[in-house]
């Protein structure tokens, strides 16, 4: 079964006053299970806006979303994808422990009900993040990149299939981003859920997918879908610094780079 | 160790005005800026001190001043709190709904701002018939007081509510829509201690406001034991003793500082849901 089928999605915003913002537009986008797809583009060509379709944050005007068959609404009320932000947003005053058991607390959620069985995921995902020392820090002792490792792991917490992240990496320093990135691709090879990833760099997505789709402003939409042969997660995290010096990783760079910027000729066209 | 030093300062202010100041005050055209200080309208402090030993009345048996006021003071804190008790319940209540519901938000905020702008001497004839002889004397001055303690909390529980809606983008309010969960969920781990911060000061200011309202709800209803009845009775004998009228103001303080210490207590406990302060 395929994670998510978007087919013929738009979203139109009301300006309020007559022709509103075309934020995406007849967007077509398949998410095979265990696959990681990149979303990558200029600012305002409508890729957190398409993200949060997927999550049923918000609703397409027109087309469909489905996400493991099923409606976007219903996915998401059955926690069938955990979701991360640019920002950790984790709430200040849980320890880093209590934030990762957040998601299994809340009733109708299908929550873990026992302490023990909580406190045991909740320990694992923290050991999978490398933050098991912190367990019972508060939310402000950490770093940015810790406090986004706890966010993924909440992000995790429910053993979803589908993981849902917005620049997640994209407030961080280039050394810890290249950490988290490879922390990434363990995490997808140990739990084998399908990722959808936006992201602003050409690196990092080239990096991390199994296929990298460009999308272009003005309107939203998508220009080209670049298949990444570099091999599984398992065998990036075991080639590491070895795939980013890697000729095959270089040539899928300057292949992304370039219909990126054809992409920008093409709306500069349309634009004048 | 803060708290007594400000009350001597305050005895220091009070003694040191009362010598420098002339016996009439200071009356500038016509108007008086600066209070008399005679020793009718500004007693000693030791007359203040000796006229609390005194017994209150010529009756044999008579109680001392002190224990008069504190007695008073013990009553009108009981009124308060739960005065103050009934006005957060409602001050609450309100928010949650207005929280929960937009359009009761719609039509319920500006009546609850202009129930602020009716006068309480406007209200306290309503609620205080001094001819229905039915029910407990007390229920119309914690009425008053609840009146007066829900509105600071109904503003701020309802600010600190909807605080995650606008705290960066909505994305707080997003992960929560995000763990498919209801809005009572949401409110329980997310809006309830985001409040927190809102809230504390909005409880003090409604504790500032049962007290105040307390006292005078005692005054206006003449309801025995209080604050309120004790500055009518010693304002009616302020010729013979007026060293007697400050008590019940003392008795006043006493109850503001209780109610804060217990509110200093409260925030104490709730440090953790207060962001810059040490965790
Ligand atoms: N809530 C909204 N109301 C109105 N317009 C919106 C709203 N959200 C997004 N837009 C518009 O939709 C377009 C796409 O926005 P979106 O946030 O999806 O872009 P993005 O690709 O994620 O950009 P960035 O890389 O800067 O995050 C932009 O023109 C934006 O102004
Ligand atoms: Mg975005």
């Amino acid at each position: 079964m395929t994670a998510v089928v978007v087919s013929g999605a738009g979203r139109v915003f009301d300006g309020g006053s007559g022709a509103g913002t075309v934020a995406l537009t007849d967007v077509d986008l398949t998410v095979g299970e265990g696959e990681l797809v990149s979303l990558i583009g200029p600012s305002g060509c409508g890729k957190s806006t398409l993200l949060r379709l997927i999550a049923d944050l918000d609703a397409p005007t027109s087309g469909s979303v489905a996400v493991f068959g099923k409606t976007a609404e219903r996915a998401r009320k059955d926690q069938d994808y955990g979701i991360a932000f640019q920002q950790a947003g984790l709430l200040p005053w849980r320890s880093v422990r209590a934030n990762v058991e957040l998601p299994m607390q809340l009733r109708g959620a299908g929550g873990l009900s026992g302490r023990a069985e909580r406190a045991a995921r909740s320990a694992e995902l923290l050991a999978l993040v490398g933050l098991t020392d912190f367990a019972d820090h508060r939310p402000h002792q950490l770093s940015g990149g810790m406090q986004q490792r706890v966010a993924i792991a909440r992000a995790l917490a429910r053993s979803p299939r589908l993981l849902l992240m917005d620049e997640p990496f994209g407030a961080l320093d280039e050394m810890t981003r290249e950490r988290l990135q490879d922390e990434l691709l363990r995490i997808r090879a140990a739990t084998g859920a399908a990722v959808v990833f936006v992201t602003h760099s050409i690196a990092e997505a080239v990096y991390l997918s199994d296929r990298v789709v460009v999308m272009s402003p003005r309107p939203g939409r998508v220009v080209a879908t670049l298949d990444v042969p570099l091999g599984g997660p398992a065998d990036r995290v075991a080639r590491g610094i070895g795939l980013r010096e890697d000729p095959a990783y270089f040539e899928r760079v300057s292949a992304v780079r370039e219909v990126l910027h054809s992409g920008d000729a093409a709306s500069d066209r349309v634009s004048s | 160790m803060a708290g007594a030093a400000g009350v001597l300062l305050l005895g220091f202010g009070w003694e040191g005005y009362k010598a420098a100041a002339p016996d009439d005050g200071l009356v500038l055209g016509g108007v008086r800026v600066l209070p008399r200080t005679t020793d009718a309208a500004m007693p000693h402090l030791w007359d203040l001190a000796a006229s609390a030993g005194e017994p209150v009345s010529s009756a044999a048996g008579a109680p001392p001043l002190w224990l008069v006021t504190l007695r008073g003071a013990g009553s009108s804190l009981v009124l308060a709190t739960a005065g103050w008790v009934c006005g957060v319940l409602v001050g609450l209540l309100l928010a949650v709904v207005m929280a929960r519901l937009a359009r009761a938000r719609a039509v319920l905020l500006p009546w609850v701002v202009l129930s602020q702008v009716v006068p309480l001497i406007a209200v306290a004839p309503l609620v205080a018939r001094p001819d229905s002889a039915d029910g407990q004397p007390w229920v119309p001055v914690v009425a008053i007081a609840s009146y007066l303690a829900f509105f600071p909390v109904s503003i701020g529980a309802l600010r600190g509510f909807t605080a995650p809606d606008d705290d960066r983008g909505g994305l707080y309010v997003d992960l929560f829509r995000s763990f498919g969960v209801g809005w009572w969920s949401g409110f329980w781990r997310l809006r309830l201690p985001a409040s927190v911060p809102y809230l504390l000061p909005a409880l003090r200011l409604a504790a500032a406001n049962a007290v105040a309202g307390t006292i005078v709800a005692e005054v206006y209803t003449g309801l025995p034991g209080g604050l309120g009845r004790l500055i009518v009775d010693f304002g009616a004998s302020a010729a013979a003793d007026p060293a007697r009228q400050w008590s019940p103001l003392l008795g006043a303080i006493l109850v503001g500082l209780a109610t804060t210490l217990v509110l200093a207590g409260a925030a104490t406990g709730l440090r953790r849901y207060r962001p810059g302060e040490a965790r």
